[in-house]
């Protein structure tokens, strides 16, 4: 039987995540993909590309609501033994909720893909890792991008045809949204992340932060701290309850490493930390650790990249 | 209308978790519990809604073992009114505690259910989302404002990259994320008053709702470690060796 993945898209491109999440697909069967929400047509037209997606299924182009998705996975479902989306903030809305409907358990955040119905999953922050092993006839799981190579953007050509039509329970309705615009890369996606802890003192401070990733075409990210006091927009979070991680190169600026921002950025290739306390747990975890003050440390790194 | 929170007994965000030796878990035994983090942010939410007026009466759930107590006796000396446990020893998954909740919706009515985004322990991040697909209500996940507008429910939403706001009919489903409010600390006065609150104990056979886990954990393990690398003296040297050691700029 083929297995499903829902998309995650964005201004009508595929997110990484979601070729990740064809990457963990293509181990369990045929792959189809769904593609739903603004922008749907463009974004199907990318995923009938992706190596390995034998079918492209075209939902509803209006917003993408919980409810409406939730029914159309569960119309879906019969032909389908497993139904997949990245773990990103849509799947994990949806697929929990049509995982209910069909009487499923869930399966959050999967890291690993044993065989059709074991898995592997992080639990207490990434403290541990669980091997579970499902009894569901069908499984819905949610997955963790960064634990899968996504498959290429191009090298497939899959069919495109339309979803048949789900009924709308209209139990909620789209208000609005405010969407970050900005010129650097995806925090999910991107080859270089450099973060901001507590340390930085002020969200104006994060200029100097900012500069360094204009210089390496690098996302900007933030601990929880740093986001509990105002510095840095929550979407910018990094750890165990905001985004998960793994870039080429991590930089850490005055974080000082609680257990809750490693679970988020452990698995980078090469972590360096900027920090002034030599005790700083972020230390035992980093490849390159500067000890110094990061106001000093932080525009004498964007000078000598300018090299 | 009345607004219903389920609280999870929960390791402390604070404990260092251990894996077993004979990786069938992690330890428990003799470790500090505290109520879910995200299910402080719920009781909160409520308790200020029932301040403005909102919401009339706040009923705290929780599912698990007769311990949980402790967590229900720390939503009501936050504000909650009375507290219910589903008193159960084994191990309860998102969908058990979905069934269980949907059973107490079916007898106290609520308008609304607040409940934490996800549980610090097994990170699911699914009980309000199959609560909600069960009652056939509408859900406002991962919310960081919420305001009751008429029949409905205006939810702000933290998604990827920024903000989005729905408007969701009542009844209803909300989970709460880090930024909805930050949870009071309960008074002395408060703890006290809240030890005369009423807690009433079921057992989820008195619900009718079968609990059988469809998982079975074959192993828990530690990930693997990171090793300490070195310590660079000065940005010039960082800079060298992240172009020609590590060659990642």
């Amino acid at each position: 039987m083929a297995v499903l993945v829902l998309a995650d898209h964005k201004d009508g491109a595929l997110t990484q995540p979601t070729r990740s999440t064809v990457a963990a697909a293509r181990k369990l069967g045929e792959v189809h993909v769904l593609v739903a929400g603004e922008g749907a047509g463009a974004a199907a037209a990318a995923a009938a590309r992706l190596p390995g997606v034998a079918k492209v299924l075209t939902g509803s182009e209006a917003p993408a609501l919980a409810e409406p998705l939730a029914a159309q996975l569960v119309a879906l479902a019969p032909g389908y033994s497993h139904l997949l989306a990245p773990a990103s903030a849509a799947g994990r809305n949806v697929m929990p909720r049509a995982a209910a409907l069909l009487d499923v358990q869930v399966l959050s955040d999967v890291c690993g893909v044993v065989d059709a119905d074991t898995f592997i999953r992080p639990i207490y922050a990434g403290n541990a890792l669980a091997t579970v092993k499902s009894a569901d006839a069908k499984k819905v799981l949610t997955v963790r991008a960064t634990s899968f190579d996504p498959v290429p953007a191009e090298g497939g050509n899959a069919t495109v045809e339309a979803a048949p039509a789900a009924a709308d329970p209209g139990l909620s309705s789209f208000v609005g949204a405010e969407i970050v615009k900005s010129e650097r890369p995806e925090l999910t996606a991107a080859r270089i992340v450099i973060s901001g802890g507590r340390a930085m003192g002020s969200a104006e401070n994060f200029a100097i932060i900012e500069k360094v990733a204009d210089r390496l075409g690098a996302a900007v990210g933030a601990s929880r701290a740093a986001v509990d006091a105002g510095y840095a927009a929550n979407d910018m979070q990094v750890g165990q309850t905001g985004k998960i991680v793994a870039p080429e190169l991590y930089i850490a600026v005055g974080i000082s490493g609680a257990i809750q921002h490693l679970a988020g950025m452990k698995d980078s290739k090469v972590i360096v930390a900027i920090n002034k306390d030599e005790e700083a747990p972020i230390f035992q975890v980093a490849d390159y650790g500067l000890m110094a003050d990061l106001f000093k440390a932080v525009p004498e790194l964007e000078a000598e990249l300018a090299k | 209308m009345k607004v219903l929170v389920p609280v999870k007994r929960v390791v402390d965000y604070n404990v260092k978790v251990r894996v077993k030796a004979d990786g069938s878990g992690v330890e428990t035994a003799n470790v500090k519990m505290s109520m879910n983090p995200f299910d402080e942010i719920a009781v909160e939410e409520a308790v200020r809604l029932k301040e403005k007026g909102v919401a009339e009466e706040i009923v705290a759930v929780s599912c698990g073992p007769n311990a949980a107590q402790e967590q229900l006796r720390t939503a009501l000396a936050m504000g909650a009114d009375r507290g219910i446990l589903v008193e159960h020893d084994g191990v309860l998954e998102p969908l058990a505690v979905a069934k269980l909740l949907k059973a107490i919706v079916g007898r106290e009515g609520p308008a609304l259910v607040i409940l934490g985004k996800q549980a610090i322990d097994d990170d699911m991040s699914a009980t309000g989302q199959m609560l909600a697909a069960l009652l056939g209500w509408g859900q406002g996940t991962f919310a960081s404002r919420v305001e009751k507008e008429g029949d409905a429910i205006r939810v702000t939403r933290e998604v990827d990259g920024g903000l989005e706001t729905v408007s969701v009919k009542l009844p209803a489903i909300v989970t709460a994320d880090l930024r909805l409010n930050e949870p009071r600390y309960a008074s002395l006065p408060n703890i006290m008053k809240a030890r005369k609150k009423p807690i009433e104990t079921v057992k989820p056979a008195d619900l009718g709702v079968d609990v059988t886990p469809r998982l079975s954990v074959l192993k828990v393990e530690e990930p693997a470690k990171r090793q300490a690398g070195k310590k660079v003296g000065s940005v010039q040297e960082l800079v060298e060796k992240l172009r020609n050691e590590a060659k990642v700029i």
